[in-house]
């Protein structure tokens, strides 16, 4: 049933793995409407779909490949960095990596 | 002269014959935002500004006697999906609240290069994630015919804005029909064209292997004038085709066949079918065979688009962690702490809703029963469309189920996603739909989809054109609007 098929550990799990944090009750209407959302689509189980090549793309274009050029960018590292949060000498700062 | 409902061919034709300027003609859509927009709230961000400068420049031309193309000087507005260098571009998130981007994406860039004017940004459900526009980061849109009602979505300021005169075309996206299904419900003509058509660069990305630029006025012919001026190759865009697009449509359909696909009439509400029906008989009366055609797989569309479509909305939303542009949590400790609570922030429920499905469904143990089951649906998708259109030049179904709904009645997220139920099939196929208006349901509009082969985009705008000629449906100055 929906409501018992994902738990709030399950729905923290999955909060872990996609780098987004969650407050409680964001924690218990995803639950939720997860559970509904793997219980519609669910329906395809039972359809055969043995031997079949799945679709990845549909142009059917395959290497799409220019010349190894350099080609110069029309922009200046000042106005690529004009959005990030924090910039030092031409470098974007973040928090410590390592510890 | 009267500027009202302008298609593009008018407008250029009064901007020549000098029966207006350009900037009069500017003024008059800012003018409209002005009186209008406080109730319909499409506009996201205005730029009056830069729109009057250009306006100026287009006069500057004309005054000293130089020819203009057909889209110069023409106004429109674009989902707040499409970078705009130096104007604020949002996606409708609260993550990108500030972000001013420092390029445009091609699409603007050819539109600019062909004299067209964006006067607007407009309000979409927040990256493209929804049905009604309800998902706004900032607030909802409203449908123009009823003020209670949602306009439809994702590109519902889009299509309100052409219903409403805010502009002549609008730019909107289309992922599973976010293009069509609004115009439907604000009575526009709404176009998604073959995938790969249009470059996708500078388009904000939702799910890149369905995306489309899409295309909202109040006619085919004006949709197949700013065809003719987006569609291409792109060297910045490695999946977009050739194209050999010509606005220069077909007239004559004498004997042309098109099928009605059967599972979709099974879904109307009576309103809908009645106004379905007289719809085919039009068509039959400019000389078209209509048949009708079973695709039983499609009921497997909607779920296989529900699982392809978060999976690539989880990937292509993870860039947004607060590093390199857009909201960053500056009480964020360490840099885990950087992303969770950025994201956390800046992100909408549904949003959130759509990246953990698709976390969930990409993860080891369930990618082989999930993504890779769906990605196989779709190529038996691909093969029974196929089949379905031997022998026709289009399918032909309504767009939506019913006509717009009211503000809050789909809370249950599943409930919303099956107002998308007739508009999926296109984009997992990758095939040119258009929605055209063809009738009213207590005096709300609704949309008549028409679906051509991959690369048949002129087959499918000059049908709709045709439609247009016989039918009066489209002509908003014969209907009156709630605003």
């Amino acid at each position: 049933m929906a409501k018992d098929r994902f738990s709030i550990n399950e729905v923290d799990d999955l909060a872990k793995l996609a780098r987004v944090g969650l407050n409680d009750d964001d924690r218990t209407a995803l639950a939720q409407s997860l559970g509904s959302i793997l219980d519609f689509v669910d329906q395809l189980e039972k359809v055969d779909t043995e031997g079949v090549v799945a679709t990845s793309q549909v142009t059917g274009l395959k290497d799409v490949l220019r010349e190894d050029e350099v080609v110069r960018c029309e922009l200046t590292r000042d106005e690529l960095l004009a959005n990030a949060p924090a910039v030092q000498d031409g470098y974007v700062k973040v928090r410590r990596v390592l510890q | 002269m009267n500027m009202q409902y302008l298609s593009i061919e008018q407008a250029h034709d009064a901007l020549v014959a000098k029966e207006f300027s350009a900037v009069e003609l500017m003024q008059y859509y800012l003018e409209r935002i002005n009186q209008i927009d406080p109730k319909v709230r499409a506009c996201l961000s205005v730029c009056g500004d830069e729109a009057i400068a250009a306006a100026k420049s287009v006069d500057k031309k004309i005054a000293s006697g130089e020819e203009i193309g057909l889209l110069e000087g023409i106004p429109y507005t674009a989902k707040d999906m499409f970078l705009t260098k130096g104007i604020r571009t949002t996606a409708a998130s609260k993550i990108l609240e500030n972000f001013i981007p420092p390029y445009s994406a091609t699409v603007i860039e050819k539109l600019d290069a062909a004299g067209a004017i964006l006067i607007a940004k407009v309000n979409h459900d927040e990256y493209g994630h929804g049905a009604s526009t309800e998902n706004s980061g900032y607030h909802p849109t409203h449908n123009p015919w009823d003020l209670e009602r949602v306009p439809g979505g994702s590109s519902g300021g889009s299509a309100a804005a052409v219903a409403a005169d805010m502009g002549i075309f609008s730019l909107g996206t289309d992922t599973g029909g976010s293009s069509r299904q609004p115009a439907a419900f604000c009575g526009v003509t709404g176009y998604k064209p073959t995938y790969g058509l249009m470059s996708r660069y500078g388009v904000v990305a939702m799910a890149s292997s369905f995306d489309t630029v899409g295309v909202l006025a109040r006619s085919a012919q004006d949709v197949a004038a700013v065809v003719a001026v987006i569609s291409g190759r792109d060297s910045k865009d490695a999946t977009t085709i050739e194209s050999s697009f010509s606005p220069e449509l077909r007239k004559d359909w004498q004997g042309k066949k098109v099928a009605v696909v059967k599972e979709y009439i099974e879904q109307l509400d009576e309103g809908s079918k009645s106004a379905f029906d007289q719809a085919a008989e039009e068509m039959k009366a400019f000389g078209v065979e209509v048949k009708e055609v079973s695709i039983p797989t499609i009921a497997n569309a909607l779920p296989a688009y529900y699982i392809l479509v978060p999976s690539e909305i989880s990937s292509n939303l993870s860039r947004y962690d607060g590093i390199r542009y857009g909201h960053s949590s500056e009480s964020a400790h360490d840099l885990q702490e950087v992303y969770d609570s950025s994201r956390s922030q800046g992100f909408g429920l549904e949003v959130k809703r759509r990246i953990l499905t698709g976390t969930y469904t990409l993860s080891a143990g369930y990618y082989n029963s999930y993504y890779k089951k769906a990605m196989q649906i779709r190529t038996q998708l691909r093969k029974d469309f196929q089949k379905a259109m031997d022998g026709v030049v289009a399918l032909i179904g309504p767009t939506a189920p019913t006509p717009a709904f009211k503000f809050g009645v789909n809370e249950d997220p599943v409930q919303m996603y099956l107002a998308d139920i007739m508009t999926v099939a296109a984009n997992l196929v990758g095939v040119p739909a258009v929605s055209v208006p063809m009738g009213m349901v207590e005096n709300l509009p609704v949309g008549l989809q028409i679906m051509a082969p991959q690369g048949k985009d002129a087959e499918v705008l000059g049908l709709a054109a045709a439609c247009q000629q016989a039918t009066q449906w489209h002509d908003i100055k014969q209907r009156s609007l709630a605003v």
